[in-house]
């Protein structure tokens, strides 16, 4: 079981440098088997997450949730997905009709790219690099030029407020966010993803970094534009904000891109702070997949227990209380690494 | 260029809030005006659900209106059939049975309870708080159930007619609405948990849309409204109505007046209304006429007449001019969310578009009540 991926993997190498074209063509190729995986691994957990979202929010809400299609309503997502292919595009005349467009491509094409640094298991990482959060955290900033290129292009009120709620919050919790990866990159010395998984082959960092964790995962929901920070959506003030105008399929790449990039900062926060794919008995995707879905799961039951926060309440929780606490924690942190090198020298 | 163009100039925007939009709790529809997230104006606009209630009043007998109330505010059906079919029985000086009297305050209680309820529920949506629209919403289920048991629709009662109720209850009625009053304290407690102690709800509502009693006052705005800015003034209480002097209960008033005193004034008037009930349960006759003797055809003396109840969103009046005839001569309703809803630019001037949407949401606007 352990390594039925990697010998997948294996295999599909030795096909592709069977059919003779050369180690170039042979590395593309293997890239883009690469890509295709993680393709499908996003649009399957997709399918799987809108699911759990909705029965989970059901079980919240002491209703049954989704039940009508297969058993239990287990088919409702791949109706739902039929349905969203069969919608009409909708170009509204006064939007910008490229900006308009392109913000559905620019803002799926970097939650697909977060996928090339995230371990999903032992030696399961498209490519290792020594920059590995750095390269994290530069593509899904990105995506903020998305949201603004949604509000902007659709020529819609409610859309440009969405927009500016938008650049407004992902740029502000940006900063906390990076700033509590930054005690654990203190601790792990290195920025690879495989060095900072071996560096908690005793003790995980959610234990050494507790503060930095719940920082990380409060500016993380910011980052994913979930409620009780879903400001940007605001459904009940701004229609769907930046999305206000999208339909079909359009639309559906922005959702795409949402719960997308919910399991890649999941991916992150298992990688940082739970271990990664570390753990006894089961193989370690099987773990990865576990802790990932923990994850997932108390992004869900915030998401469906808090009201919506409001504007000033949310860059005042950022700038006066986030931000001074991680950069309290990375001074701490520091302390303590010279504190430990320190006793461990005499 | 000269000095002025160097400043930073910000332009104001128009949004409509409504006619179609998520928070309106109906077809209402607002325009903003915005400078960024600022509200600097708002805009009323009525009349999307206008059906002229008064004026078919004209042409319908005395009895034919009834169902027509209930269609006004939707969410207190009953409570709407008790003002009118008080004013006609005032008019006509009609002595209500005891039991009947006694059935009137048990299900005009439980239907304010309903009509706060989904007021929590839409106050806690509004905020995007979904799991407690679906917790108010699951005990008032409950009430609705009770009122299918007793006049067969769930919605639009009907209930009440002119010299008593249409209908009597049974002894299972009885069995199932203690437990339902069970049920609804442990929602409201649930209710309190998720939604009335949530920190985020809290900086949400405190110090937001805030109208002293005076200008509360001016307006003409009653019932919860206006007890949330600390006056006890309750027609339940003050000049009760009905029987309601024959009950116990406390009138629960807020602070200052603003959306999250609103919010408690409510809960705390859900778990009087469960007290009232309780006692009128206790109090009930066991036997007894639900109608009083009335003649077949209404015909009230000519003259004039108005009458308030303690509705569940303010004073609720009917006056009524009657010519003598079978239809009446005219009618007006006093309705209390079109008052309401007219301190609603003013509270909510000066915030964001976020404090608009809880100030809109903590004043309980029925659109079917607005515009009748």
């Amino acid at each position: 079981m352990e390594g039925i991926f990697l010998r997948i993997a294996d295999f599909a190498k030795q096909l592709f440098s069977s059919l003779n074209f050369g180690p170039e063509i042979t590395s593309i190729l293997m890239a883009l088997f690469h890509v295709s995986a993680i393709i499908g691994f996003v649009l399957l957990n997709v399918l799987v997450l809108v699911l759990l979202e909705r029965k989970l929010s059901g079980y919240f809400q002491q209703r049954p949730g989704p039940n009508r299609l297969g058993p239990n309503g287990a088919f409702q997502t791949i109706a739902d997905v039929i349905k969203l292919f069969g919608k009409e595009l909708i170009i509204p005349k006064a939007a910008d009709k490229w900006v308009f467009i392109l913000a559905t491509i620019v803002v799926f094409i970097p939650a697909v790219m977060l996928y090339a640094v995230i371990p999903f298991g032992k030696k399961m990482i498209a490519i290792d690099l020594n920059i590995g959060i750095f390269y994290f955290i530069a593509i899904s900033s990105t995506a903020t030029i998305a949201f603004i290129m949604g509000g902007w292009g659709s020529n819609n009120k409610y859309s440009l407020l969405g927009g500016m709620r938008t650049v407004a919050q992902m740029v502000s919790y940006e900063i906390p966010l990076v700033f509590s990866l930054l005690g654990v990159i203190m601790i792990a010395g290195s920025l690879k993803m495989s060095d900072i998984i071996a560096a908690q082959k005793d003790v995980w960092f959610i234990i050494l970094q507790p503060i930095a964790f719940i920082i990380f995962f409060i500016s993380s929901i910011a980052e994913l534009n979930r409620a009780p920070f879903d400001l940007p959506e605001g459904e009940q003030e701004l229609v769907a904000g930046p999305y206000t105008e999208y339909s079909g399929m359009m639309f559906a790449l922005f959702f795409l891109a949402e719960y997308a990039n919910m399991v890649s900062i999941s991916a992150i926060a298992v990688t940082l702070f739970l271990g990664g794919w570390q753990g006894p008995i089961l193989p370690s995707w099987m773990w990865f997949v576990i802790k990932l879905y923990i994850m997932i799961f108390l992004y869900m039951w915030v998401r469906w227990t808090f009201p919506r926060i409001r504007i000033d309440h949310l860059m005042h929780f950022n700038w006066k209380f986030l931000l001074p606490l991680s950069l309290v924690n990375i001074v701490i942190t520091g302390i303590g690494i010279k504190l430990v090198n320190w006793l461990n020298w005499f | 260029m000269g000095n002025e163009e160097k400043v930073m100039r910000t332009e104001e925007i128009k949004i409509n809030l409504g006619p179609q939009h998520p928070s309106t709790h109906g077809v209402y529809r607002a325009v903003l005006t915005l400078d960024g997230e600022n509200v600097i104006d708002i805009e009323n606009h009525l009349g999307y659900l206008h059906r002229g209630m008064e004026k078919i009043a004209e042409s319908r007998t005395y009895t034919q209106f009834i169902p027509y109330t209930d269609r006004m505010d939707y969410l207190a059906a009953i409570l709407n059939n008790w003002g009118y079919v008080g004013v006609v029985e005032k008019l006509m000086e009609i002595e209500v049975p005891e039991r009947a009297e006694y059935l009137r305050v048990i299900m005009g209680e439980l239907q304010r309870i309903a009509s706060h309820l989904v007021f929590a529920g839409s106050f806690a949506l509004d905020l995007n708080g979904f799991t407690g629209w679906m917790y108010a919403f699951r005990d008032r289920e409950k009430i609705l159930d009770l009122f299918e048991m007793v006049a067969g629709s769930r919605l639009t009662v009907n209930y009440m007619r002119i010299g008593g109720v249409c209908a009597d209850v049974t002894p299972e009625f009885m069995e199932a609405l203690s437990g339902v009053l069970d049920d609804l304290e442990k929602g409201l407690d649930e209710l309190d948990g998720l939604i009335t102690g949530n920190e985020i709800f809290q900086a949400r509502c405190k110090n937001v849309g805030i109208m002293d009693t005076e200008t509360t006052l001016n307006y003409g705005i009653t019932g919860p409204n206006l007890r949330a800015t600390g006056l006890k003034f309750d027609l339940r209480k003050d000049c009760p109505y009905s029987i309601y002097d024959r009950f116990e209960f406390e009138v629960p008033v807020g602070k200052q007046g603003d959306s999250f005193d609103r919010w408690y004034v409510r809960i705390a008037e859900m778990r009087q209304s469960i007290k009232i009930i309780r006692q009128a349960y206790e109090q009930m006759p066991e036997k007894g006429n639900i109608m009083a003797k009335v003649p077949k055809v209404i015909k009230p003396p000519k003259g004039e007449c108005y009458f308030q109840i303690e509705g569940s969103k303010g004073i609720l009046g009917y006056y009524l001019v009657s010519d003598g005839s079978k239809n009446p001569y005219r009618l007006h309703v006093h309705g209390p969310s079109f008052v309401n809803i007219g301190a609603f630019p003013e509270m909510a001037k000066g915030g964001k578009v976020q404090d608009a949407i809880a100030v809109l949401a903590s004043l309980d606007p029925v659109l079917g009540e607005i515009d009748r």
